[in-house]
């Protein structure tokens, strides 16, 4: 090859590879999956990510969004709020149309504000009460609030148990306070008696006294507000005592965690939970399978959430008919997305002007070590 | 009168498991004038070798139980005599000191971070021992599993003052503590009655933990509230009793669960404190312990 033919074809290949080039990134629509991969929360963010790309497979199957691939780009946060907002302004400057993530609240609240200053519509898994209620036009969530979830418990109290005095078990802290002064609240709506009110602190580890207390209360059944250990401890001792009444939780009372922790001392034990993966319904379960099969492993509620996040992103961007940021916020208030018509969103969802999330949500009960949908809440 | 029964047996319950805690710092007080501050530690642990047996070796329950029991007599009884106690005592004056304190600190540290970094930060499920059944007593219902805690916690605690005052080698054990020369001088092995004190330590710690973790779950900074209790209840008893140090663990047992059942829950933390303070105001040698002669 003489020199000539050689600087000919080089250059022809700049030309060609320049000409390509926009073409590629006409062809595909970026975006930024910004979650918790290493880390405490590495649980968490990897069932999500896998959600989305098990998502994002299927959409570009299908032919992708408005005939454009989508092009994934994952961003690991470390489960640090600081990173997850250096990580969510690098994903915009890299041109990502929709951000997806982050998962825990915390990163969340702090990552938030650089999507809404960049006027990017932001996909969350988080359930703080905090993030539909800072007035930003920009977030969504994948799963309801947790102020919701408690309200939701109300008519179980008052129709299903026909209680009509309950005792409240609580854990002393943000997240205990914020559901025990809610559940207080509703039950004197609802017109029940709230008998005893049992506060214990974090990382205690006795709860010989509580559960003696709760026993002598005269209560019909006890809503229990811990987190996983503490609700493992309490679950125990309560099985020790011999404690009667139903012991009905929110989420996190009967989490795979603590049936792992409590044993056997875990069966029985109720809880209202947003979204799982044992859900009898036909998308979810066909969700869970192909999840399985993709990976190998079973989903959590936070697979689900990525999953629903990836599809609303292609309903709501055809619907709206192009590429813009704003149109696409303005359209998802007050949007509700129909499984019928959008099968990816696998239950029918809502939004509302916050960002907020309604949907039905299960009431689950603890059988033979295992987590079994007894009835479904509608949305409220 | 069924509640009363019922957190007065629990008090007891978690209160003797205390006690096992705080015999140990006595004792090891007695062999080698030093206070053990990973006892909390060596109260956690052993939960840890009995989790790497049944979950990593795969035995069954009484095999690991007497798998870590074997591993925490020889790691937290024997070397750390040998490995920490003895060096650091060889050459210095009074017997190790400050020095020596700091170090079992260290030690704490160091257990605590790496059962942390080698089995993990979350709480692990530990097996239950006995059934978790309830049973009725004089008509009011209590757990089997305190009932049992109870009864083991302080057959134990028989054995060994019966042991310590009825046997010879006990007796041995007594004099080294109270005069080692003297004790040497007539014949006894003073090092080896030293180290049957910290094999002894780190059996009632095994107890403890097999005792205390199906209920507070296995993780790795269990040792540092437990440790904190049982220093308490040893100072509340009686620095150097071993019926001070029950004493006071049962005190403390009952105390904080009465306290959470009929006073407040948010404060139950601050009680033994505030007994500490008490005690150490009006009664500076324990409600059981003898004063102790120190020149300057």
């Amino acid at each position: 090859m003489n020199r000539k033919t050689f600087l000919g074809l080089t250059a022809s290949l700049l030309l060609a590879g320049a000409a390509y080039m926009p073409a590629q990134a006409q062809e595909a629509v970026k975006i930024g999956m910004v979650a918790e991969l290493s880390g405490a929360g590495a649980p968490v963010g990897t069932n999500w990510r896998d959600g989305i790309k098990l998502a994002v497979e299927e959409i570009n199957a299908a032919g992708g969004i408005l005939g454009k691939k989508i092009e994934v780009t994952d961003y690991d946060t470390a489960t640090d709020p600081q990173t997850s907002r250096a990580l969510v302004q690098k994903a915009i400057d890299e041109g990502a149309f929709v951000i997806l993530g982050t998962v825990y609240s915390g990163s969340t609240i702090v990552n938030m504000l650089v999507a809404q200053q960049n006027g990017v519509p932001q996909f969350v898994g988080a359930e703080a009460p905090g993030i539909t209620q800072k007035g930003n036009p920009y977030v969504f969530r994948t799963a309801y609030g947790a102020q919701k979830g408690v309200p939701a418990l109300t008519s179980y109290f008052k129709d299903t148990l026909k209680a009509k005095k309950v005792a409240v078990q609580w854990i002393n802290n943000e997240f205990g306070k914020g559901g025990h002064d809610v559940f207080i609240e509703e039950m004197k709506k609802a017109g029940i008696e709230v008998v005893a009110d049992v506060p214990s602190e974090q990382g205690q580890a006795d709860y010989a006294a509580d559960v003696s207390k709760l026993k002598e209360a005269g209560a019909d059944a006890v809503f229990v507000y811990l987190t996983e250990e503490e609700s493992a401890r309490f679950l125990k001792e309560a099985r020790k005592q011999g404690l009667s009444m139903p012991l009905v939780g929110e989420v996190t009372l009967t989490g795979q965690k603590v049936i792992d922790l409590a044993g056997e001392a875990a069966n029985g034990a109720i809880a209202h939970v947003g979204l799982t993966a044992d859900a009898p319904i036909p998308g979810i379960q066909e969700f869970g399978k192909k999840f399985e099969a993709a990976y190998g492993r079973k989903t959590d509620h936070n697979g689900i959430k990525g999953y629903v996040g990836a599809w609303a992103t292609k309903y709501v961007t055809e619907m709206v008919g192009s590429f813009d940021r704003e149109a696409f916020a303005t359209k998802m208030h007050g949007l509700c997305l129909k499984v019928a018509e959008n099968p990816g969103v696998l239950m029918d969802t809502c939004w509302d002007d916050t960002g907020e999330l309604s949907r039905d949500s299960f009431m689950v009960e603890v059988k033979d070590g295992k987590q079994v949908v007894v009835s479904t809440v509608p949305a409220n | 009168m069924s509640q009363f029964l019922q957190v007065l047996l629990s008090g007891l319950a978690t209160g003797s498991i205390y006690a096992l805690a705080a015999i140990g710092f006595t004792l090891v007080w007695q062999a080698a004038q030093t206070v053990n501050f990973a006892q909390g530690e060596f109260v956690m642990v052993p939960a840890f070798f009995v989790l790497v047996g049944l979950n990593f070796l795969g035995m069954p329950l009484p095999i690991a139980l007497a798998f870590g029991l074997a591993l925490s007599v020889i790691i937290l009884g024997a070397m750390f005599k040998k490995v920490i106690v003895e060096p650091m005592q060889k050459g210095s004056k009074d017997g190790g000191g400050l020095p020596l304190i700091i170090a079992t600190m260290a030690l704490g540290l160091l257990l605590k971070e790496s059962v942390k970094e080698f089995y993990g930060a979350e709480a692990q499920p530990y097996p239950n021992m006995f059934p978790q059944d309830s049973m009725n007593v004089f008509g009011a219902v209590v757990s089997v599993q305190d009932l049992l805690n109870l009864l083991i916690s302080l057959s134990v605690v028989v054995a060994l003052t019966m042991f310590l005052n009825r046997t010879r080698t006990g007796r041995c054990m007594q004099a080294t503590a109270q005069n080692p020369q003297v004790a040497e001088i007539l014949g006894v092995n003073t090092k080896r009655m030293v180290l049957y004190t910290f094999l002894i330590n780190a059996a009632l710690a095994t107890l403890a933990s097999f005792l205390i973790t199906p209920v507070y779950l296995a993780k790795f900074s269990n040792g540092e509230t437990l440790g904190l209790i049982a220093f308490i209840a040893a100072i509340v008893g009686g620095f150097n009793q071993i019926r001070g140090a029950l004493a006071g663990g049962l005190l403390i047992g009952v105390l904080d669960n009465m306290t959470a059942t009929y006073l407040t829950a948010e404060y139950r933390a601050a009680l033994p404190l505030i007994l500490l303070i008490f005690v150490i105001l009006v009664r500076p040698q324990g409600l059981l312990g003898t004063a102790e002669g120190r020149s300057v």
